[in-house]
């Protein structure tokens, strides 16, 4: 065999030698990347499978808050009236006002009163009610200052031994006229102290 | 035989380098993808665990029924106690 032909065969052998190497090196990256997009298939599918519901509560949520929303705007401008609404909406969210109450769009127009100048002591007591209510129990400021279901036990500490009951005997009232069983001497009594009538017997 | 050691030549100094380096590229890039698709696994992985939480939404839709009910009986027993604004 001529030695060219033996060249040309060594060639041919390291061209399919080198061919063979890096495709088999190229399947076996691709099998990993096959591996790895599985993986990630399956955690989109978990993803998916997770936020089917949400849009839908959501929706009925957002529904929901809408409906309170509604009503409590409606109730307040219904009270208060739509200037005072708007300017006790202002006090509680500085700048709301701005945006106006959603269902009635003339309270973007109203000019808000400062309402800290009109419900000064009105909005204190609502605030110490709602400190004192038993929904304040669950408030991050701490437990309710009251405790409804007891709410008659600071009044008992007042009387440790017990609370004392009214006497036995108490003067009754006197009997006064002309005929009275004790008379009333002016003479007697003038710039001293009243005189206690005697204890009327039970029975007498 | 010229021709043949020619030929020999132009396979082993033209053809062999240029298969192994294009074979060597696309090698290249398919090992470059691994890495991104691990990375995309672990982010999936990761958004769907974020997501256990998902279900919780469901208390929050009853608490929500719940505190809008509440607000409703208070806010009809408001509309009994307190009077109107003047001109309403």
């Amino acid at each position: 065999m001529p030695a060219a032909s033996v060249v040309l065969i060594i060639a041919v052998v390291a061209i399919v030698a080198a061919v063979v190497y890096y495709l088999v090196s190229t399947i076996f990256a691709l099998r990993q990347i096959t591996t790895g997009l599985d993986g990630a298939i399956g955690a989109v599918v978990e993803i998916i499978e997770k936020t089917v519901p949400v849009n839908e509560i959501v929706t009925s949520i957002n529904q929901n808050l809408d409906a309170g929303v509604d009503l409590l705007e409606g109730l307040l401008v219904k009270k208060a009236g739509i200037s005072d609404a708007v300017g006790l909406v202002e006090g509680l969210y500085p700048g709301a006002a701005a945006e106006g109450l959603r269902n009635f769009p003339d309270s973007r127009e109203v000019t808000a009163p400062r309402i800290g100048e009109v419900y000064t002591r009105g909005t204190l007591t609502l605030a110490r009610l709602g400190r004192e209510a038993p929904i304040a129990a669950a408030s991050p400021m701490g437990p309710a200052l009251r405790n409804p279901p007891y709410g008659s036990a600071a009044a008992r500490a007042l009387y440790p031994g017990g609370r004392p009951e009214r006497p036995e005997n108490l003067p009754r009232s006197p009997v006064i006229g002309a005929d009275s069983p004790e008379q009333y001497d002016p003479n007697e009594e003038v710039g001293g102290p009243r005189k206690r009538m005697p204890v009327a017997q039970e029975g007498s | 035989m010229i021709l043949e050691w020619l030929g020999d030549a132009v396979l082993l100094l033209v053809v062999l380098p240029v298969v192994i380096y294009l074979l060597r590229g696309v090698l290249d890039a398919a090992r470059g993808i691994v890495p991104s698709v691990d990375r995309i696994t672990t982010a999936a992985r990761a958004g769907s665990k974020d997501l256990d939480a998902a279900p919780l939404l469901l208390t929050t839709q009853t608490q929500v029924v719940k505190t809008i009910e509440a607000a409703a009986n208070y806010g009809g027993s408001l509309d009994v106690i307190l009077d109107d604004v003047k001109g309403a």
